[in-house]
C-alpha cells in the first residue's frame, strides 16, 4: 500500500514544512501520493508533482477549500483514505488542528510529531517538552502520523514528474466560517527554517527594545524568535514564539538574550547546533545549554556584538 | 448554556522530568503533580462566560487515576458548579478520551467544551479535535480569544502566520491557548466551598469504552545530552569563537 500526505499551501506555493515532511513520509513508504487541497490551485498541484519523492499528485479543486477549515479538507481525506496505509502532514498549526480529526473517524490512534522513523509502524517521538524520547509502535492496520518539520530536511523540489490525477471533493461543514487571517509579513527569513535565530526574552523589558535584536538579525539575515514571556507581556506578536507550545527550531545558531530558560522555551531550542545565551544572570537555567555562554547586560552587550559583527569583512548567508 | 471543561493531572510545568534507569517512561513517584497548563486557562475561561451571564453551568471533567479529581476539585475551587471523574488506571490515549467525552457529552448535553490545547505530558495534542470529529461539531484549536455570540462563537485562534479568526456554531468544541487568558487563583474560602461541591464518579468500563492502547511505549529514553559548554568573558571572545572555532557566523 501507499502513503498519503496532505500539503499545506496558499493555493499559490507549497509551504516550506509540507517538503519537510515528504522527506520523513518517502522514508516511511516511498510510494507516496500527496494530497492537495484547494481552490485555483493548479500551480501547487503542478509544483509538488516536480518533487522527485512524489510518485502521484491527488488534485482537489474547490472553492471550499478557498479556505483552511479542517472540518472540510477532513472529509475530503477520510473520502481518499481508503487505499493507504499511512495518512500523514506536517506536524505544526496546520497538521496539528487537521490530523487528529481524521485519525478518529477512521479510529486509528494518531501517532503525533515524529522526529525520527525507525520503521514504517515505529517512530520516536518527544514526549515532556523534549526531556524525554519515546519510541512507540502503532499497532493500528492504518496509521495516522505528523511529522516534526525541522527533524527533517526538506525534499528536492524539482526534477521529479508525477502523475497529476483530478480527485473528488469532500462535503462542505456549515458550522465553521472562516473571517480572517492576520499574517505577518516580513523580509527576513522564516522563523521555522532560518540558518540563524536570535531570540529575545523578558529581558528586554520592552517592545521598543526588539529593535536591538532586529539589528543584530538584519546583520546576519537572521529570523527573530521571542519566549513566551516576552509574547505575554505585549512585546512581540505570537508568531515569533519558540518553545513547547509555540514553534520548534533548529537553526545553525540560536542566540538567546534575555531569555532564563525555562523548560518549555528549551523545548523549542535545545536541538539547535549552536547555542548562545546573553544574560545578566549567571545562574539562569539557559547557560546549562549553551555553547557559549555571555554573562552581561544585554543593553550594553548587543550594541557591541553588533558593531563586533560590522568589523567582520565576511559573514555567511 | 452549559459549558464541559475538561482537565487532566500532570507532571508540573516546573518539574524537570526524569526518565526511570529501565526506560519503561518517566519518574512520577514523589513528584509534583498540577493540572495541565492550558486546562487552567479553559476553567477561567468557562468561569468568566458564566461571570458574564451568557453560561448557566460549568461541569468540569477528568479523566483518569484516582488522584486526577484534584484537578475536578481545583475546577470547582475557582468557580466551575460540579464534577465528573471517569476512572481508568494506567495509560490513556486521546482517542480512547474523546471517545469517553463523547459518551458523557451524550449524557450531559453541553453547548461547549473547553480544554486545553495541549497536554504538556504526551504532548500530542489531539483530544479536543477527535471529540469534534465524533461529534461531528465544529472546532475552533489554539484559541486565544473567545468571543460568546447568539448562536456562535467567534474564535481568534493562535497559528504559525500569526492569528486566525473564525466564526463557529453552537455546540463546539475549543481548545485553548495558554494566551487567552490569565488563571486566577482559588481563594481559601472558595476552596473550602469546592469541597462541597459533588463529583460524580464513573468507571470508564461502565461506559463499555475500550482503553486498551493502541500504540506500544517500547521505551522512553533521555534525550541526547548537550556537550557542556563554556563561559566567554567579552563579546569579542564571542564572536570570535561564533567565527573562528563555530564556524557559523
Amino acid at each position: 500500500m501507499s502513503s498519503l500526505l496532505i500539503a499545506e499551501h496558499n493555493n499559490k506555493e507549497v509551504k516550506p514544512f509540507t517538503l519537510n515532511a515528504i522527506t520523513a513520509a518517502s522514508q516511511i513508504d516511498p510510494d507516496l501520493h500527496v494530497l492537495v487541497l484547494g481552490h485555483n490551485s493548479e500551480t501547487v498541484a503542478k509544483s509538488i508533482s516536480e518533487i522527485p519523492n512524489v510518485k502521484k499528485v491527488i488534485h482537489v479543486d474547490n472553492e471550499i477549500y478557498n479556505n483552511y477549515i479542517a472540518e472540510n479538507f477532513t472529509s475530503a481525506v477520510v473520502k481518499h483514505a481508503e487505499n493507504y496505509s499511512h495518512i500523514i502532514c506536517s506536524a505544526n498549526t496546520f497538521g496539528k488542528n487537521l490530523m487528529p480529526r481524521i485519525a478518529a473517524l477512521l479510529d486509528i490512534s494518531q501517532v503525533s510529531d515524529i522526529i525520527k522513523v525507525i520503521s514504517a509502524d515505529t517512530f520516536l517521538r518527544p514526549i515532556y517538552a523534549g526531556n524525554a524520547f519515546a519510541t512507540v509502535k502503532s499497532n493500528d492496520a492504518k496509521k495516522c502520523i505528523t511529522i516534526r518539520p525541522t527533524s527533517f530536511e526538506p525534499a528536492e523540489t524539482s526534477g521529479g514528474s508525477a502523475e497529476i490525477v483530478k480527485g473528488d471533493a469532500g462535503e462542505q461543514s456549515n458550522h465553521t466560517k472562516f473571517i480572517k487571517k492576520e499574517e505577518i509579513k516580513s523580509d527576513r527569513p522564516e522563523l521555522g527554517t532560518a540558518r540563524i535565530v536570535i531570540s529575545g526574552g523578558r529581558g528586554m523589558q520592552s517592545g521598543e527594545n526588539f529593535k536591538l535584536i532586529q539589528d543584530v538579525a538584519d546583520k546576519l539575515n537572521a529570523a527573530i524568535g521571542a519566549s513566551r514571556a516576552a509574547v505575554d507581556a505585549g512585546y512581540i506578536t505570537n508568531d515569533h514564539q519558540v518553545g513547547q507550545t509555540g514553534k520548534v527550531v533548529v537553526p545553525d545558531l540560536y542566540i538567546a538574550v534575555g531569555i532564563s530558560g525555562a523548560i518549555q522555551h528549551l523545548a523549542g531550542m535545545k536541538e539547535s547546533k549552536i547555542i548562545v545565551a546573553i544574560n545578566k544572570d549567571g545562574e539562569a537555567p539557559i547557560f546549562s545549554v549553551a555553547d557559549y555562554g555571555l554573562e552581561a547586560d544585554l543593553f550594553d552587550a548587543l550594541p557591541k556584538f553588533l558593531a563586533e559583527l560590522n568589523k567582520l569583512n565576511t559573514i555567511q548567508k | 448554556m452549559k459549558i464541559l471543561v475538561a482537565v487532566k493531572r500532570v507532571i508540573d510545568y516546573n518539574v524537570q522530568v526524569r526518565v526511570k534507569e529501565d526506560n519503561s517512561g518517566v519518574v512520577t513517584d514523589n513528584v509534583k503533580m498540577s493540572t495541565n497548563p492550558p486546562d487552567d486557562n479553559a476553567v477561567e475561561e468557562a468561569v468568566k462566560i458564566k461571570e458574564s451571564g451568557k453560561a448557566k453551568e460549568i461541569v468540569a471533567i477528568t479523566v483518569g487515576e484516582e488522584k486526577a479529581q484534584e484537578t475536578v476539585r481545583k475546577a470547582l475551587a475557582v468557580g466551575a458548579d460540579r464534577g465528573i471523574h471517569v476512572k481508568v488506571d494506567g495509560m490513556i490515549e486521546p482517542l480512547a478520551v474523546s471517545k469517553i467525552l463523547q459518551k458523557i457529552v451524550d449524557k450531559e448535553k453541553p453547548d461547549l467544551v473547553f480544554m486545553g490545547k495541549q497536554a504538556i505530558d504526551d504532548d500530542c495534542n489531539q483530544t479536543g479535535q477527535m471529540l469534534a470529529a465524533l461529534l461531528n461539531w465544529p472546532q475552533a484549536t489554539f484559541a486565544s480569544k473567545i468571543e460568546v455570540k447568539d448562536k456562535t462563537l467567534e474564535v481568534t485562534r493562535e497559528v504559525d502566520e500569526g492569528l486566525e479568526t473564525i466564526e463557529v456554531n453552537v455546540p463546539a468544541i475549543i481548545t485553548c491557548d495558554l494566551r487567552l487568558n490569565e488563571p486566577r487563583y482559588a481563594s481559601l474560602p472558595n476552596i473550602m466551598k469546592a469541597k462541597k461541591k459533588p463529583i460524580e464518579q464513573i468507571n470508564a468500563a461502565d461506559l463499555g469504552i475500550d482503553t486498551k492502547p493502541r500504540i506500544d511505549q517500547i521505551k522512553v529514553e533521555e534525550p541526547p545530552k548537550r556537550k557542556a559548554g563554556i563561559k566567554v568573558a567579552n563579546v569579542e571572545e564571542l564572536v570570535q569563537k561564533l567565527k573562528n572555532e563555530a564556524k557559523v557566523i
